[in-house]
């Protein structure tokens, strides 16, 4: 690494020297300070929620039948966000990479750019105004014809805000991560590995399937899971759009939804108070742990193939 | 090299301030207080937070009585009920609005008479607004619910619109036989708190859940806000809600059951409900909590309504006790009764209850 | 790249029959005229003819291909058109969405509502001037923490720490960082000053303090890639001149890299400065201006659309076409920005040859 080359060859240290190093040393650990703060803070505001008397968590027991729905809720919207997603990411990643002209190719990659963009409050206004009420109609096509699968019991919502409309936004909303980590690995695929499938007769998506996806199989399975780490903490657009009673069901297009963590504490905390409060800022510290297991996860599987990737 | 940068780093940063200044150096262009016709004394801020049900009508109070006195600048962050009495009771405000009246039990009434040291807090009723049965039944226009009927359809005892429940009040109507579609607030809110409080105490059982600001029930449409509810009414067909009347006026709206009478959403009946309720005598002096009485017979009364309250101490530091003299005298003045209505379509408040919440604020003195 | 493209086209050429190279657009046609005539005897809405004619298109040329090259090419074929029309999917709700921002929002944009507030405004439209002015604030005050607390970490990392254990970890925790949910940044900030300052306390710092710990971790990732970039040949130049290892960093790393760093900054303002969340709960909301970040509830673009959507009052047309037209406002502010930070690391790049 460059870095190492650095170390080797520096000059002796003067007065100057040592304060600015540890002056970014400093900087350096605020991070790691700022990080474990966020997790003290959220406890200690939180604790009071865990010896919660029943009546006090919005009809629940206990904090953890308080927080079970939502954690369910959570990973349900995130995952039919993933589940739509990481196919039409990858279809992108490599129309950018591998199927379109390069001037194309960049102007796509602007375009998707200008996704990531796009506040998510606006994603909730665009959700609640305009994709719930298209989705209405096939939500009763489906509840009408394939009702007898538990994801479309229904009855079908009247106004189209649904988790699977939840799912979808979600989806949208992760498009870019997952396709710009993808197609940055998809552009990265050893270009002898490329030309020899080419040369020995293989059609593109050949050349595809047996060089460039295997290639980049763990990259893939990384940007899948920041994406869907994304996905747990995104919060405005789930608040506006779902209509959530904070059930635990896999029925995706009725109107009695699960709830999610974010969005519970978006819809009830400027009116809560107390218990109810630490409640939520509890259930914010579970979505913290949820959100920081998945993230490092996909991080460690990045960093355990790093070495193999770079040059 | 080294000036070069720091100013490189510095560019943005400056940009970015320059800009804000340059737009902060004009000033909003309605906020330039050029009220040269008031020959007000009062001058400073007050600031008050909590109930968002409140809002429209403390914003026609703010822009009222800041007309009136133009050095003076009202602030209410509408952050809910419950943040309201909390910073409140916390000093971090001067008097606070809330849905409900200050909970004993909970220990708010000891906690606001430590913030008026020592003293118990004063709370008199400033807004009543009625909350109408709201439904969007094409070919309906005329639906009468009684609190029984009501109870079971919202917790899904009666399924269809046809149920014979609905069709025993309603002669002559051709009901159809669509599913009902119940809808309730996903947030936290007073109107919800007193909707289940009315549902709790007038449908004589057929509705079994404690009054709540979260509704009780895990199933049904639920939508965020007064505009969230009125817009899954509006395009749910076959659905049922209840939302603040005045924000509820391009829908359908149930009459409900009132002794032998049905009675539609109205302001006036809210403030004769209100009229006909006792305050809660419990309370100590200059605590102006009503008990709302949710099964009066009294004719033309509509008692499913939300009764709001401002909470206040009597006592303030000399700089503050005029301002919030003045400003609760105006919200629960006559004048300031009717902009309120204008503005929120609230009741103004039954001339008796008006009297007393004057007496009560006008007691406010100095330290 | 366009070589590789062509390559596997003439070695099937010399061997098997092709489709002529129209075939797509042939498909195309059919499919479209198919389904637009289906379409309209029954009765179908734009969506659903487009629906039937690309399945139409990828089935059709799918069988066409089969029987005239061979099984792999079909699958070529049908894989090649899958991955265009996941490209088409991906752009159906952006042009939907911007289409639905703009017609909805720009007959908002007009002087009153860029200079007026919502102050002592009623059942009429005011301005957003106080949200323009909170989002530029907040958004400065967590410019102004996480630029030198990144800039400073992102030296660490590539200057002093290089690989030890301080620096491994937090290059990870950096990443993981990276995927903290906004709404859990609110919930510092809050939990944080209800402890220092007093229970409920919401002010304009609070939002800096929550976007800057969103914003922390970009600005490490992007410099320290910036750092990394310098070549080494400068800095053993410097050292080799007996400048002190700090002034090379100062002197000659920070300038050469300069360019991508503000870049990425500007990147990392246009991530946060739509953040809603933590402001909801941190800042509050007000309708009037507030220049006090230390004192008092300061409204915020993102703040304004989704309280003004949700909470429009009595006359909802009036606050709920407002919210769209903040959301336009915002939308340009975050696309400026954007390009801002492409022309800034324009000119802010090294001139070679000095």
């Amino acid at each position: 690494m460059t870095t190492a080359s650095v170390r080797t060859t520096s000059p002796k240290r003067r007065l100057g020297d040592v304060v600015f190093a540890n002056l970014t040393r400093t900087a350096g650990a605020l991070i790691l300070v700022s990080l474990a703060g966020v997790a003290i803070f959220l406890t200690s505001e939180g604790l009071p929620a865990f010896g919660a008397k029943a009546g006090e968590l919005q009809g629940h027991d206990n904090f953890l039948a308080y927080v079970a729905p939502l954690v369910f809720g959570t990973i349900l919207a995130a995952v039919i966000a993933l589940v739509i997603a990481t196919p039409l990411a990858l279809g992108v990643a490599l129309a950018v990479s591998h199927y379109a002209p390069r001037r194309i190719a960049t102007a796509i990659g602007y375009v998707i750019d200008l996704l990531a963009a796009v506040p998510s409050v606006v994603y909730g206004l665009w959700g609640i105004g305009f994709l719930g009420p298209k989705l209405i109609p096939i939500y009763q096509w489906l509840d009408e014809h394939l009702g007898f699968i538990p994801l479309f019991k229904g009855p079908a919502s009247p106004t189209g805000r649904t988790i699977f409309t939840v799912g979808i936004v979600l989806a949208i909303m992760v498009l870019p991560i997952i396709t710009a980590i993808t197609r940055e690995i998809f552009s990265q695929t050893p270009r002898l590995n490329e030309e020899a499938a080419l040369a020995l007769g293989a059609t593109r998506w050949e050349m595809v399937r047996l060089s460039v996806l295997p290639y980049g199989r763990s990259g893939i399975v990384s940007a899948a899971m920041l994406g869907l780490g994304r996905a747990l903490g995104e919060t405005m657009a789930v608040a506006l759009v779902l209509s959530a009673s904070g059930v635990v069901t896999f029925n995706l297009i009725s109107s009695t939804n699960p709830s999610t963590i974010a969005a519970n504490i978006a819809l009830s905390f400027p009116d809560s108070t107390g218990v109810a409060r630490n409640a939520l800022v509890a259930s914010g510290l579970v979505l913290f742990v949820i959100t920081f297991i998945v993230n490092f996860a996909a991080r460690a599987v990045v960093a355990r193939y790093e070495p193999g990737r770079k040059k | 090299m080294n000036r070069t940068a720091l100013r490189r780093v510095a560019a943005p940063g400056i940009a970015a301030l320059a800009l804000g200044l340059a737009v902060s150096a004009c000033g909003a262009s309605n906020e330039n207080g050029g009220g040269s016709s008031s020959d007000s004394k009062l001058s400073g801020t007050l600031k008050g937070a909590g109930s968002s049900a409140q809002e429209a009508a403390m914003d026609a109070w703010r822009a009222g009585f800041q007309t009136d006195n133009s050095k003076v600048t009202v602030n209410y962050d509408p952050a809910g009920s419950g943040a309201g009495v909390e910073q409140f009771n916390a000093g971090a405000i001067d008097f606070a609005g809330s849905d409900s009246a200050l909970d004993a039990e909970k220990g708010e009434v000891d906690a606001a008479k430590q913030r008026c040291g020592g003293v118990n807090a004063l709370e008199v009723p400033n807004y009543v607004s009625p909350i109408a049965v709201v439904y969007n039944l094409q070919g309906v226009d005329k639906l009468q619910l009684s609190p029984a009927t009501l109870g079971k359809i919202f917790s899904g005892e009666i399924k269809k619109w046809n149920d014979p429940a609905i069709a025993a009040e309603n002669d002559g109507v051709t009901l159809p036989g669509d599913a009902i579609a119940p809808v309730h607030r996903s947030d936290e809110s007073g109107t919800t708190k007193n909707f289940t409080d009315y549902l709790e105490k007038a449908s004589g059982g057929s509705w079994k859940f404690p009054a709540d600001k979260v509704w009780p029930i895990k199933s049904g449409e639920a939508a965020a806000q007064t505009s969230g509810m009125v817009a899954a009414v509006k395009a749910g067909k076959g659905s049922i809600g209840y939302a603040d009347e005045s924000q509820a006026t391009d829908l359908q709206q149930a009459s409900i059951k009132v002794g032998d009478a049905y009675v539609a959403p109205s302001a006036e009946g809210a403030a004769k409900a209100l009229e006909a309720s006792p305050v809660d005598d419990s309370r100590t002096e200059g605590d102006l909590a009503v008990k709302v009485d949710r099964t009066t017979t009294e004719p033309g009364a509509y008692p499913l309504m939300l009764t709001s309250y401002v909470i206040a101490c009597p006592t303030y530091d000399a700089a503050k006790a005029d301002l919030v003299k003045g400003f609760l005298s105006y919200v629960v003045s006559t004048d300031g009764q009717s902009k309120a209505a204008d503005n929120a379509g609230s009741a103004p408040l039954p001339s008796s209850l008006q009297q007393k919440a004057a007496e009560i604020i006008d007691g406010i003195k100095a330290k | 790249m366009t070589s590789l493209q062509t390559a596997p086209d003439t070695i099937a050429q010399a061997r098997v029959r092709r489709l002529p190279r129209f075939a797509p657009a042939i498909a195309g046609a059919v499919a479209l005229a198919a389904g637009t005539l289906l379409g309209i005897s029954l009765g179908w809405n734009v969506a659903g003819i487009v629906v039937v004619a690309v399945l139409l298109y990828l089935v059709g040329l799918n069988i066409w291909s089969r029987l005239v090259e061979n099984a792999r090419a079909a699958t070529d074929r049908m894989m090649t058109s899958l991955i265009w029309v996941a490209l088409g999917l991906a752009f159906i709700p952006l042009v939907s969405l911007l289409y639905k921002v703009i017609t909805k929002g720009a007959p908002q944009l007009n002087g009153r509502f860029l200079t007026w507030t919502m102050r002592n405004v009623i059942g009429e439209p005011g301005g957003i001037y106080h949200a323009i002015i909170g989002t530029l604030l907040i958004t400065l005050a967590a410019t102004v923490i996480s630029v030198p607390v990144g800039l400073l970490s992102a030296i660490y990392l590539v200057e002093y720490g290089g690989e030890s254990r301080m620096a491994r970890w937090i290059r990870f925790l950096v990443d993981v960082m990276t995927g903290i949910p906004s709404i859990v940044a609110g919930l510092f900030a809050y939990a944080l000053f209800a402890i220092v300052v007093g229970p409920g306390t919401q002010f304009g710092i609070g939002g800096g303090v929550a976007l800057s710990l969103l914003m922390i971790p970009i600005v490490v990732r992007s410099t320290e890639e910036m750092l990394k970039l310098v070549p080494n040949d400068l800095r053993e130049a410097s050292y080799a001149l007996g400048v002190p290892k700090w002034k090379t960093i100062v002197r000659v790393v920070l300038p050469t890299a300069m360019a991508g760093i503000i870049t990425g900054v500007t990147l990392a303002i246009a991530r946060v400065i739509g953040e809603t969340a933590p402001l909801l709960i941190i800042c509050g909301n007000t309708d009037s201006s507030n220049f006090n970040l230390f004192g008092g509830q300061m409204a915020s673009l993102p703040v304004f659309i989704y309280s003004s959507y949700t909470q429009p009052g009595r006359n909802p047309e009036i606050l709920q076409n407002m919210a769209w037209g903040g959301a336009l406002v915002l939308i340009i502010i975050v696309m400026a920005l954007n390009l801002i930070a492409r022309i800034a690391g324009r000119i802010f790049a090294p001139k070679t040859g000095h």
